[in-house]
Order: structure tokens, then C-alpha cells, then sequence
């Protein structure tokens, strides 16, 4: 399947996405922001369509949108006279619905819109491929230099405000990496699945090794590999590529369940 | 068991004995709209160990808070090693805290090495890496709190006692001069209480260290602490334990009556209580 261009540029994607999003996702797990992870990426579609109708790339409307979102949601979460759930339901029923209304004003835009909601790797450039590898590269270094931070914060967020680390400006950059990593992995699965690579390659990681160094290498290799492993079989098959990688990781993910009898 | 491995903490970084390492001046706290600290007015001097008491809900865990700076005071303010305002940064490196006893996952991926880590992360620099130097007074710090054959171990898998101990190493590990707990022996049989105020009267002696603990064993901490203040929403009193254990004042805190001569406390008859 590599003799075609297209093809090793999506398999290049599929690994960089699968280890970023592994990455980010044992975060994602440890602090429990599972649902700030699907309210960032379904509110996407908004800023999705904003560009789509005004004639900007769609990713980077769908950036600056999510990015928005995302550290509305940090606001939201200091307060405590507010529910975290519904307002981030809120945050993304509203976002949708607005892409959705937008897309209607022009039927022309249809296509595109099933290419971000499920993904489309095939058709990805290599300038696209450049700036992924980039933006990839940018949230894992972060999350390397602010590991030791980052766990702090998980451990005991009050033991750490006490010893003055800068808690709400990581916490913000966290939902503001998650955004990121959204747009990063749009084309690759679709804003609608891209929970998925977030979540799932982390939670396997966490039933095999108890250790955050392990977890995190383990989450990341996972994620390339349910990358590598969706893309050929939606070759070979002929199927969606983005639903593909999702149901790797998922059959990996219960597979593990079963092995280490946790579940 | 400390002996030779406190470094850092050395004569140097003390306070001078007599000086004021907590300053508490008419502190006024709010929560959620309510007044739960009214004008709390003490010093701890430097090298003391005092001893925070009130019944349930009388603003210790508050109080301790706002002398962390977690909480600003609606009015008055707090005094550390002389300096008042913001303490980020450099200067909160000092100050250690145990919080009231939170639940560690079990499933926390972080040795206890890694969890005591944390406790110096203020001494790395803004992307610093720990060095030899750091893991080597984590683990002189494991020594110290006497769970240095636990530091490989997963922080979630160790005992509720083994736990509190990472956690005061995690405090003591990055040249800490004031710690602040609250209620750290409980949960602790009484050998392991006992031991763990041992280990503070040791610290206390060895780094010099000033200690404020809450605790709701008032027969162990007045045997233990060199002054005790007893609040309930405002201050009751302030002394030696002996005379504050004593005191009226203590009793109409608690509105109760104590019995310590027997070394235990006993609500007595009369005060309108049923039971016998
Ligand atoms: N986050 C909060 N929201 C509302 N009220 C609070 C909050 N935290 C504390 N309070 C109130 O402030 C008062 C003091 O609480 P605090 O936790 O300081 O008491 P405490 O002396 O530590 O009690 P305990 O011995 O039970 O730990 C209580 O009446 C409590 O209801
Ligand atoms: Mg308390």
C-alpha cells in the first residue's frame, strides 16, 4: 500500500497523531477530563463551518475556536457556583448547533463537513503533514518539560498552590494543549472520534503499567500503533480510516481488559 | 537516624531563635459568604511547635489555609518570617504543608520517590530537571521520616500511616523552615502516633524547624507541643499547654467539660447531655 504518495503521507500522520494524542491522553486520564476532551472537540464544528463560510482554513478557525473553548472551560472550572458538566454541554451543544446551522445556509459545504466530523488522512498535503508535525512535536515537548508539574498538580492541587507552582496557567495550558490536539488529529479521525485516540490508547497504558514514565511512552506507542494498525486495515478492507484506528484501539483496549482481568 | 543527612537546612538558613515566623494579625476569614474566622490575633516564634485546637468546624483547616495563602483574609493579614504580601516563588519554598488527610488513589502512577519530588519542584527552576543533588535529598528526607526501603513503592499502595510520612517528607524536602500540618496522626494507632510526634520533636530539634499541627487529640499534643491556641472562629486561648488544657476557656470552646487528669476526655454530667 506505501507505493502511493498519499498513502505514506497518511501513515505518517496516523503515527504522529496516534503518539501525540497518546501523550496527552494519560493526562486526560489521570485528571479525569475525559468530557472536557469531547466538549473541546465537538465544539470544533463551530469554528469548522466559521471558516468554511468565510473562505479561511477550516483548521484554523476550528483552532482558534476550540482554543476559545477550551480556556472558557478553565474559566468556568475555577468557579465553583457552577456546575463543570453542564456548562461544558452547554459549551458544545452551542458550538455544534452553530456549525450545524451554518453548514445549512450552504449545502455546498456537505462533503466538506463529513470529511471533519470522520476525518479524511487521505487527502492530506504535505505542507498539512509539516505543520502537524510541528504543532505534534510542540505538545509533547510541553507536556516533557512540565511532566513533574503536571503530576504535582494531579497528586494534590492545593499542596501545590500552597508551594506556589503556577496551577491555573498549567491548568489552562493543558485545555489549551487538548485544543491543539484536536485540530491536530482532525484530519486524521474526525473531530467526532478524536476522544477516542485521547482516551482510549491511555486507559489500555494504565492496565499495564502503574508507572507514569511507562504509561506515557506505553499510551504514545499504543496510539502510533492503533494509527498504523486502523489505516492498513481500512486499506486492505476499504473502510473509513478514521473508524478503523478507533475500533483498533478500542479491540486493544478490551483485549487488555480481558488479559489483566480488571475489568 | 537523620544523623549527617540534613544538609541545607544547616545553622545558616535558621531563624534566629525569639524572631517571629508566623505572624497572624486580626485576621478576619469569609467562606462562601459566611464569617468563619473572626480577628485571630498570635505569633509562633522560630523553632516552636504549636499546637492548633478547636472543635469540628472551628476554622483550623481555614486558618491554616490563609497562613499558606490559599485564602486572603477579608481583613488583617499574615506575617511570614517578617514579610507580608504575595510569598510566590523563592520564598514559599520555605513553608511545608501536609494537608487534612485526602485519599491517595491507589492506582497513582508515581513512586513514593517521585510523589516526595514534588515537594521540590520550587527549587528546579521554571523547566528544571531534578539532579543528583535533588534525588539525594528526597532520599535523605525518605530516611529521615524512616520509610527509605519504601521509595520504589507505588505511592497508592502504601499503608494510611507509611502515606503520611512520604507526605511529610514531601514537605520537608525542599529546605523547609516553617510546616504546617493538619491533623497528621490521624488514622495512626497510638505507637505510630506516638512515633510520628517523636519524629516532629526530632525535626523540630535537628532543622530547626517551626511546626503548627492541628490535631483533635488534645491529650497527645499538649504532651507534645510547646503552645497550644485553641480557636473557634475566634481565639479562646493561647499558652502553655498545661494551662490552656485547664483553662475555662478551653471548655467553653468545646462547650464541654474535660477530664485530662484521667488522660482522657469525658464529657461530664450537667451540661444538659444525655448518655448515663
Ligand atoms: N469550601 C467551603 N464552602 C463553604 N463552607 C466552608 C468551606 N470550607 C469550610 N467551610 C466552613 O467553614 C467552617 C470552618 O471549616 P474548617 O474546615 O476550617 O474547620 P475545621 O476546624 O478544620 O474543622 P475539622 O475539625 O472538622 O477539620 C465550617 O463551618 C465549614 O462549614
Ligand atoms: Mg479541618
Amino acid at each position: 500500500m506505501l507505493e502511493f504518495a498519499f498513502m505514506q503521507r497518511a501513515l505518517l500522520a496516523a503515527i504522529l497523531v496516534g503518539a501525540v494524542c497518546g501523550t496527552l491522553g494519560f493526562f486526560i486520564i489521570l485528571r479525569r477530563l475525559a468530557f472536557i476532551g469531547v466538549g473541546i472537540s465537538h465544539s470544533a464544528i463551530g469554528g469548522v463551518a466559521i471558516g468554511l463560510l468565510l473562505g479561511i482554513d477550516p483548521l484554523i478557525t476550528a483552532g482558534i475556536f476550540a482554543i476559545a473553548v477550551a480556556l472558557g472551560i478553565a474559566v468556568v472550572r475555577k468557579r465553583a457556583d457552577l456546575s463543570e458538566d453542564a456548562v461544558i454541554g452547554v459549551f458544545f451543544s452551542g458550538s455544534m448547533a452553530l456549525g450545524i446551522v451554518l453548514f445549512s445556509m450552504n449545502h455546498g459545504y456537505q462533503q466538506d463537513l463529513f470529511g471533519y466530523l470522520f476525518g479524511n488522512v487521505l487527502a492530506l498535503s504535505t505542507t498539512e503533514l509539516w505543520l502537524l508535525a510541528g504543532a505534534g512535536l510542540v505538545v509533547v515537548a510541553t507536556i516533557v518539560l512540565a511532566l513533574r508539574e503536571m503530576l504535582f498538580i494531579a497528586f494534590d492541587e492545593e499542596v501545590a498552590r500552597a508551594y506556589g507552582r503556577p496551577v491555573d496557567l498549567l491548568n489552562s495550558l493543558l485545555l489549551v494543549l487538548v485544543a491543539v490536539t484536536v485540530i491536530i488529529g482532525v484530519r486524521l479521525v474526525g473531530v467526532l472520534l478524536i476522544e477516542a485516540l485521547l482516551v482510549v490508547p491511555a486507559a489500555t497504558a494504565a492496565l499495564w503499567t502503574n508507572n507514569f514514565r511507562s504509561q506515557i511512552v506505553l499510551s504514545a506507542g499504543l496510539g502510533s500503533a492503533c494509527g498504523v494498525a486502523g489505516l492498513a486495515g481500512a486499506y486492505w478492507l476499504d473502510i473509513a480510516a478514521g473508524g478503523s484506528i478507533v475500533l483498533a484501539a478500542v479491540i486493544l483496549f478490551f483485549s487488555s481488559v480481558l488479559i489483566r482481568g480488571r475489568g | 537516624m537523620s544523623d549527617g543527612s540534613i544538609i541545607e537546612t544547616d545553622a545558616a538558613n535558621r531563624p534566629a531563635p525569639g524572631t517571629t515566623v508566623v505572624g497572624v494579625r486580626n485576621v478576619c476569614v469569609d467562606v462562601a459568604g459566611r464569617s468563619v474566622l473572626r480577628d485571630i490575633t498570635f505569633d509562633v516564634p522560630a523553632g516552636q511547635f504549636v499546637g492548633l485546637v478547636g472543635p469540628n468546624g472551628a476554622g483550623k483547616t481555614t486558618l491554616l489555609k490563609t497562613i499558606l495563602g490559599l485564602i486572603e483574609p477579608k481583613f488583617g493579614h499574615i506575617e511570614l518570617f517578617g514579610s507580608s504580601g504575595p510569598r510566590r516563588g523563592r520564598e514559599a519554598h520555605s513553608v511545608g504543608y501536609v494537608p487534612q488527610r485526602h485519599a491517595i488513589d491507589r492506582n497513582f502512577p508515581a513512586t513514593v520517590r517521585d510523589v516526595v519530588m514534588m515537594g521540590r519542584l520550587c527549587c528546579l527552576g521554571p523547566i528544571g530537571r531534578p539532579r543528583r543533588a535533588d534525588w539525594k535529598q528526597v532520599d535523605d528526607m525518605l530516611d529521615t521520616v524512616g520509610i527509605a526501603d519504601l521509595r520504589a513503592r507505588n505511592i497508592g499502595q502504601l499503608s494510611g500511616g507509611e502515606q503520611r510520612r512520604a507526605m511529610l517528607a514531601q514537605a520537608l524536602c525542599a529546605s523547609t523552615r516553617l510546616l504546617v500540618l493538619d491533623e497528621p496522626t490521624i488514622g495512626l494507632d497510638l505507637p505510630a502516633e506516638h512515633d510520628f510526634y517523636s519524629l516532629l520533636r526530632q525535626l523540630q530539634a535537628d532543622l530547626g524547624l517551626t511546626i503548627v499541627a492541628v490535631s483533635h487529640d488534645l491529650v497527645a499534643l499538649a504532651g507534645e507541643a510547646d503552645a497550644l491556641i485553641c480557636i473557634n472562629g475566634h481565639m479562646h486561648i493561647h499558652g502553655n499547654p498545661d494551662d490552656v488544657v485547664h483553662s475555662h476557656a478551653i471548655r467553653e470552646a468545646y462547650s464541654c467539660e474535660f477530664n485530662f487528669l484521667a488522660g482522657e476526655l469525658a464529657l461530664h454530667e450537667g451540661g444538659g447531655d444525655h448518655d448515663h
